[in-house]
């Protein structure tokens, strides 16, 4: 059932590959949608029947490589579950979004397919080599997507993006070895390894695995000082790969913390939480100082990433200072970094397909050039607010429900950091609000286009049917929370007493 | 003396497809000379049907215990078999109806005859024997096509071999003095307790032989000469059939001669893989034409297999390791190897670009082949680093590791130079300089391509048959 999930949009990619190109985009952006639609009627599927209360789920263990003690083992649980479901939501956002994709369709299709399996397999993997795997395919494939269909200087922030993860990726690969090689027997299996806790009392070497598996993990989510690779990536992509690179690789990262550095690392984790909260404090406030910066309305968005992102690290962090807090707090961080994770691939993916829609306009970004768009394109700028409104946590979106949980459960432990934090709160508000009025209100001014019609026309129907169900689902995490919680709770429980050893 | 010739068929069936070769084609006219590379390429399948019984009768000693066939040595019969199956796949369309045809593939199969003598050789002077068989057929091919740069390639790569080669007999000759044998079994006793510094010199200078066989750091100025001069078939070959025999030669010298004697040779390898791979990729940044970018990364490779000879007595896992690095590294070579035969116009990087577009069969191999010497999975090399690193970190050589690993990022940028105009880039004008070779190359490059993905993705059926110890 699993690994159907996961290999489905491989198995459609395969199939497509045959095709040839000749017949036409439309029948392969159709089929992606069905096939992305598949997967998440799949995805739904599972989560029906899943057992909140089960701990791991629809486990699947096959041999792989004995010998080097890696085996093709998947499984779901609390942690997984909704970012499975994110990812698979954010797809078929991004396939219905690429229907009017013009050039080259036949690889760009069959690019996403091979990430959405890729994606896929990542979050479902509970073997540290498969993993891995996934971890580097996803930079291969984000790759071709930035170089092959991005603008601007696409191909240097494509070689950018990759060489910094890819130095990440091999510090990742470092710290995994080091994990296989304490464990005895030797083996690269997750659920075999938390259950071992191989370093538990090894000093300076577990120290050193944390420090190459964190490198790793920050790379890939990123933190500060590891994120200069994000806002080019990000501003160079095509709307989709800004959609999916923001939505799901960004998840990876922080994922990572929550699935292999905590639960295998506790004591290293925990003497160690304190340099994570300071990571994340500094993240939350100087992505949203340098977002304030910005003229270019889609690297705006990916500072803001860097400062969502640095909320998760801060939870994180405070789940491993025990002393002065309860396990019921540090429960709660879990649960809103993983809200949290959910939250903003939901909003940030949406608003980078909004951004696309202002660079499938006018080829521009600069937010000095626009004004007044909410006169010839209302229903824009209503989505827009919206997302923009849900991304700043207003109550009613997920953002809160996220934010309100990582504030809350990290107060206690880390209690000056998150007061720092919730500062954040309050530049990204300002900064989204102006981006918003500079942008939507006032006289109209578009700036010229070569070759584009002189209006600026509104949202068409596939970019309201990809953008508007992201929204959707956020209000409902927003309003009534409870499907999603009921999921993440126990495991976050779970993963605290693994902490806590 | 226990001859056991039968445990020789693979070398023997070599030995015959040369000299049947040889006298067939003395007789053939020039356009009926395939039945000699069709002779060469039945002698491969033989010897590896005959490699494949062989695995199941268990590793012994043979002639008077100067070779061993163990599991290295099978190893090492079937990557170099193989790979010269590969490579004489890829080298049809080059040397088709040459008039010298015949010998191109005569000198090819003594010279994988040479290297396979060299996985097994437990003897120093079976090692020499070796050394020279897989050496001497290599320097004509060099100069097979007998252009300028080929007459330079063969010309320096002649000198070089024969400088070292003398070094190494005379590493040798002291050895032999200090430790009253050439056997290696013999020499562990006697090693020990021989003055340090003539042991010390005599492995050096043996080492110095061994590493202008693998093309490593300081004896790798002939790597970029001969694969830029010689025919692209035979940089495929050079690069990288030889360099399996001559690891695994260094493998069964350190692991089997040397494990208790004084000297750290240890610390001494693990100082040349990091040379090795640090001056290969920093030197392969800049380079424009293929073919010489092919040869630092080969030197840089060499670096990481390296590693695994540097923990040969500190960890278990560092024979798997190097076998199956060495497998993988050699279908992956070979692949790009494939591609650019396939291609004989484009000489250089741009050249490469829209090859997407023209051959997207050909950029998927390219790419899987270049990302698997990067190390990507799910390649065969991917899983041969995780073995490696795994090792150099288990034998207490983590920083060796951290090494690999930077370097590792290093060379990422220099095969992404060679990926990205082939994938992303579009043609400028419909130029002819990716008019493809013909069919038997683009074999190759699929079959190569393909198995490199497939040992990265079964190496759980592989890596158990390359576990195992070395004889005695």
């Amino acid at each position: 059932m699993l690994s159907l999930i996961v290999f489905l949009p491989l198995a459609a990619a395969v199939v497509l590959a045959v095709v040839p190109a000749s017949v036409g985009g439309r029948m392969f952006t159709g089929s992606w949608v069905a096939v992305a639609a598949a997967d998440l009627a799949l995805v739904v599927a599972a989560w029906l029947g899943y057992d909140a209360g089960g701990g791991m789920a629809y486990e699947q263990q096959l041999r792989w490589i004995p010998s080097a003690g890696a085996s093709y083992h998947v499984g779901l649980d609390g942690l997984s579950l909704p970012m499975v479901a994110v990812t698979s939501g954010l797809f078929l956002a991004c396939a219905i979004h690429s229907l009017r994709q013009p050039h080259r369709v036949k690889s760009f299709v069959l690019l996403f397919l091979f990430l959405q399996t890729v994606s896929l397999g990542l979050f479902t993997a509970l073997d540290l080599i498969l993993f891995f795997v996934y971890f580097d395919l996803s930079i291969v494939g984000m790759y071709f997507v930035i170089a092959r269909w991005g603008h601007g200087q696409a191909r240097q922030s494509a070689l950018k993006f990759f060489l910094y993860t890819f130095i990440g990726s091999l510090a990742l690969l470092l710290g995994f070895i080091g994990l296989y090689l304490a464990a005895e027997p030797h083996t690269f299996d997750i659920v075999a390894l938390s259950r071992a806790n191989p370093l538990a009392g090894s000093g300076t070497y577990g120290a050193l695995v944390l420090l190459a598996v964190g490198i790793g993990l920050a790379v890939k989510t990123p933190t500060v000082p590891f994120h200069t690779w994000l806002p080019p990536a990000h501003t160079d992509a095509p709307a989709a790969g800004s959609a999916i690179l923001a939505g799901v690789l960004l998840k990876m990262g922080t994922y990572g913390f929550v699935r292999i550095a905590m639960p295998l690392l506790p004591a290293t984790w925990r003497q160690y939480a304190g340099v994570v909260v300071i990571i994340g404090v500094v993240s939350v406030l100087y992505g949203a100082l340098v977002a304030l910066a910005q003229e270019d309305f889609k690297r705006m968005i990916a500072y803001t990433s860097v400062n969502h992102m640095g909320y998760i690290i801060l939870a994180v962090g405070a789940a491993g200072i025990v002393a002065g807090s309860d396990e019921q707090a540090r429960s709660l961080a879990i649960t809103g970094a993983v809200t949290q994770m959910v939250s903003h691939g939901l909003l940030t993916g949406a608003l980078f397909l909004l951004a696309g829609v202002l660079h499938d306009r006018r080829r521009s970004y600069d937010m000095s050039t626009y004004s007044g768009l909410a006169g010839p394109a209302p229903v824009f700028a209503g989505v827009t607010a919206v997302a923009v409104f849900a991304s700043l946590g207003l109550p009613g979106f997920s953002g809160f429900i996220a934010e309100f949980q990582i504030f809350t459960g990290s107060l206690s432990s880390a209690t000056v950091a998150t007061a720092l934090a919730l500062l954040g709160i309050l530049i990204t508000a300002g900064l989204l609000l102006r981006a918003l009025h500079r942008v939507f209100l006032g006289p109209l001014r578009i700036p010229d286009a070569p070759g584009a019609a002189r209006d600026f026309t509104d949202l068409r129907p596939s970019e309201a049917a990809s953008i508007m169900p992201l929204l959707a689902i956020a209000v409902v995490i927003g309003v009534l929370p409870r499907f999603l919680l009921n999921v993440i709770e126990p495991a976050s429980t779970t993963l605290i007493e693994m902490v806590a050893r | 003396m226990n001859m056991h010739p039968a445990a020789l068929i693979p070398e023997l069936t070599l030995v015959a497809g040369a000299v049947l070769g040889l006298l067939l084609g003395a007789w053939l006219p020039r356009h009926r000379q395939w039945l000699v590379r069709l002779l060469a390429a039945l002698a491969c399948l033989a010897g590896l049907a005959a490699t494949a019984v062989a695995m199941g009768n268990g590793p012994r000693m043979v002639f008077g215990g100067s070779y061993a066939v163990d599991v290295a040595t099978n190893a090492g019969r079937i990557i170099v078999l193989a790979a010269t199956l590969l490579t004489i796949c890829l080298s049809i369309e080059t040397v088709e109806s040459h008039q010298r045809e015949t010998e191109f593939y005569v000198l090819m199969q003594l010279a994988a005859l040479g290297t396979i003598t060299l996985t097994g050789a437990a003897d120093l002077l079976l090692l020499v024997a070796g050394y020279l068989l897989a050496s001497v057929p290599l320097y004509a091919l060099a100069g097979f096509v007998k252009d300028a740069p080929g007459t330079e390639a063969s010309l320096k790569y002649y000198l070089m071999g024969a400088l070292l080669g003398v070094t190494m007999l005379t590493g040798i000759t002291i050895l032999y003095g200090t430790g009253r044998s050439t056997g290696y079994a013999t020499l562990a006793q006697n090693l020990p307790a021989a003055p340090r510094a003539a042991v010390a010199v005599g492995i050096v200078a043996v080492l110095a032989g061994l590493l202008f066989k693998i093309g490593a750091v300081p004896a790798h100025f002939w790597v970029p000469d001969v694969t830029e001069g010689a025919s692209t078939p035979v940089a495929a070959f050079v690069t990288t059939v030889p360099k399996i025999g001559g690891l695994i030669a260094v493998y069964r010298l350190v692991a089997e001669a040397l494990p208790t004697v004084g000297v750290n040779w240890s610390l001494l390898v693990a100082v040349l893989a990091v040379a090795s791979m640090t001056l290969g990729n920093l030197a392969a940044f800049f380079q424009d034409t293929v073919r010489r970018l092919l040869a630092y990364s080969t030197i840089g490779q060499v670096g990481y297999i390296l590693l695994a000879v540097a923990v040969a007595t500190r960890s278990e896992i560092a024979l798997p390791a190097l076998l199956f690095y060495l497998a993988a590294y050699a279908v992956t070579n070979l692949g790009a190897f494939a591609v650019v035969a396939e291609l004989p116009h484009a000489p250089r990087l741009v050249d490469y670009r829209g090859l997407a577009r023209r051959h997207p069969g050909l950029a998927a191999v390219l790419v899987v082949c270049l990302l698997g010497l990067v190390g990507t999975p799910p390649t065969g090399v991917f899983l041969g680093k995780l073995e490696v690193f795994s090792a150099a970190i288990d034998g207490g050589y983590t920083w060796l590791a951290v090494v690999a690993v930077a370097n590792t990022v290093a060379s990422l940028f220099y095969y992404l130079r060679w990926i990205a105009p082939a994938l992303v880039a579009v043609p400028e004008t419909a130029s002819d300089t990716l008019v493809p070779a013909g069919r038997w190359s683009a074999v190759g490059a699929y079959t190569a391509g393909a198995a490199s993905l497939a040992l990265g993705l079964a190496g759980g059926i592989v890596l158990p048959l390359l576990t195992g110890s070395l004889l005695p």
